[in-house]
């Protein structure tokens, strides 16, 4: 009976005594300038030896949201993920201008310690990437290194890991046995696992689903959902779709520059720019 | 981003696709013109024979939305259109359901023909000829919107349907008099204004139709709004 009347003051009086934490971030009309920010990019340049890969690029990454990027091979949007977690850091002949802060602190700056970076910025790839040891070890690497060793703590944490990761149900009775007898969704879910088991603040996804089975890549979906409200999620993905159903903000990237970047729901119903519309509407640019 | 028109995709089937349900509609928006036209013009000229052909005609409007609703559908689940495709889609499903509407009302005008036929006695009233010749210019305007996708022409639709439920009311307002004035005028008079009603509707799912195609072309959604917040959703720039 409560639950009827509720109903009926809330439509009556929208802006009235609405419990705004039950409504999703469309309902409560947040944009992106109402978010709080996680990454900050700021006239980033970067160049593969001679060439340009990345043009100017200025956008912020909300925090605990979704954000896909999405546009045509060799966009940039990969590149552009891994500098996030300093990842082009190892490759020859990279130089990177302009600054990325998280949460206010430059991670380019040349005190900043890359392995707590990238302990604070996990990243999953494309090909799921297992360690070749245990179900449990897989997990358990990274608070190993971390040199925690307490049996009951990794036990702990590898259980709510896995269970985050949605996978705890299908590996709980053979977490001794090898990762590679996990199917690839069961793998990738595993490597997300790995990732989040360190708890760091953002999770950069490149390409998570594009080598699994349809199931495989909606439970993975499902999981990005369900992880968004502690980590802030950052996903390269080719399939429009993909973005579309799982991101709450879009970046279209074209030949290495940022073209768009708002609102899911906007980008994909009425986009502003022209390339936008062409890409996602499939035709030529 | 503005659809105007609709550029190649690599997909040529897709395109080929997104065409034919725009031809489709087009197609039934013609014969539901042509319903409407000969309804009126069975009204004014008292042809029982045009008028059953307007009754016996609206299964075709019917089968048509049936048709094209399915195609939509079809192109939503295999193709996962966006943006100016998505917005085509969109608003081809509600424009279908609003041209089903006017042949509805278009077959009502046809069935009081028909009854005005009965007592032939008793003539028709002048003033629905006027009404009907603007809710006929207000459809083939709307219609002409949607082909063109042409916004302005759109709002002028919108206009104009304000002066067609403007000369509804007067028309209700003289029928309230005569019945007033002699109740033997009741029966007859309710006829004239279920006529009127009918022609009324048309002029606001003409209207309606305009809305999607203000939707289809500028992505911006313009319904239940007053006729000045349209105009500056069509043009955000012009004003003061």
């Amino acid at each position: 009976m409560n639950e009827s009347t509720n109903k009926v003051s809330e439509s009556s009086t929208p802006s009235h005594a609405m419990d705004m934490s039950s409504l999703n971030r469309v309902q409560q009309n947040l944009d992106l300038s109402d978010e709080t920010i996680s990454l900050e990019v700021n006239n980033l340049n970067l160049y593969y030896g001679e060439k340009q890969a990345l043009h100017n690029i200025n956008m912020v990454l909300p925090k605990q949201r979704v954000s896909a990027f999405i546009g045509p091979s060799g966009c940039g949007k990969s590149t552009l993920l891994r500098c996030f977690n300093r990842m082009n850091d190892l490759v020859d002949g990279v130089r990177i201008e302009g600054s990325i802060t998280m949460e206010g602190q430059d991670i380019y700056a040349p005190d900043v310690n890359v392995s707590e970076l990238r302990r604070n910025v996990g990243m999953v790839f494309q090909k799921p990437n297992p360690f070749p040891k245990s179900i449990y070890e897989n997990v358990a690497y990274g608070l190993r290194i971390q040199g925690n060793n307490s049996r009951r703590e990794l036990d702990e944490i590898v259980e709510s890991s896995l269970k985050r990761a949605a996978l705890w149900d299908e590996v709980k009775d053979r977490l001794h046995d090898s990762a590679f007898g996990l199917s690839g969704g069961q793998q990738q879910r595993l490597v997300i696992a790995r990732a989040i088991a360190i708890k760091p603040e953002v999770l950069l996804l490149d390409e998570p689903a594009s080598a699994l089975d349809p199931i495989s890549t909606l439970k993975i979906e499902e999981l990005i959902y369900e992880l968004k409200d502690e980590y802030t999620i950052i996903i390269v993905t080719h399939n429009m779709q993909q973005a579309a159903r799982v991101s709450d903000y879009t970046a279209f990237m074209y030949m290495g520059d940022l073209i768009e970047f708002g609102d899911t729901d906007k980008l994909f119903t009425n986009p502003t720019e022209k390339q936008t519309e062409d890409y996602i509407t499939g035709r030529y640019g | 981003m503005e659809t105007g028109e609709f550029g190649q995709h690599i997909s040529q089937q897709f395109n080929d696709e997104l065409e034919d349900i725009r031809n489709r509609v087009l197609t039934m928006g013609g014969l539901v013109e042509k319903q409407l036209a000969d309804a009126i013009n069975s009204m004014v000229e008292g042809d029982t024979e045009l008028a059953e052909s307007v009754v016996a005609n609206d299964h075709r409007v019917n089968g048509m939305e049936v048709s094209i609703d399915e195609e939509c559908s079809r192109v939503l689940a295999r193709r996962q259109p966006a943006a100016g495709d998505l917005r085509l889609v969109v608003a081809v499903i509600k424009t279908i359901t609003d041209l089903e509407r006017i042949g509805d009302q278009a077959e009502r005008v046809a069935r009081f023909s028909l009854r005005l036929a009965e007592n032939s006695h008793h003539g028709y009233f002048k003033e629905l000829e006027h009404l009907a010749e603007d809710v006929r210019q207000i459809l083939n305007d709307a219609l002409d919107a949607f082909a063109r996708m042409d916004t302005e022409a759109a709002l002028e639709v919108a206009r104009s349907d304000i002066s067609i439920d403007q000369e509804y009311d007067s028309i209700m307002r003289q029928l309230i008099t005569f019945m007033m004035e002699d109740p033997r005028n009741v029966t007859r008079v309710l006829d004239v204004m279920w006529t009127a009603r009918a022609l009324e509707r048309i002029g606001d799912h003409a209207k309606n139709i305009c809305e999607y195609v203000i939707y289809l072309v500028k992505g911006k959604d313009v319904r239940h709004i007053s006729i000045d917040k349209m105009e500056e959703a069509v043009n955000p720039d012009a004003g003061s």
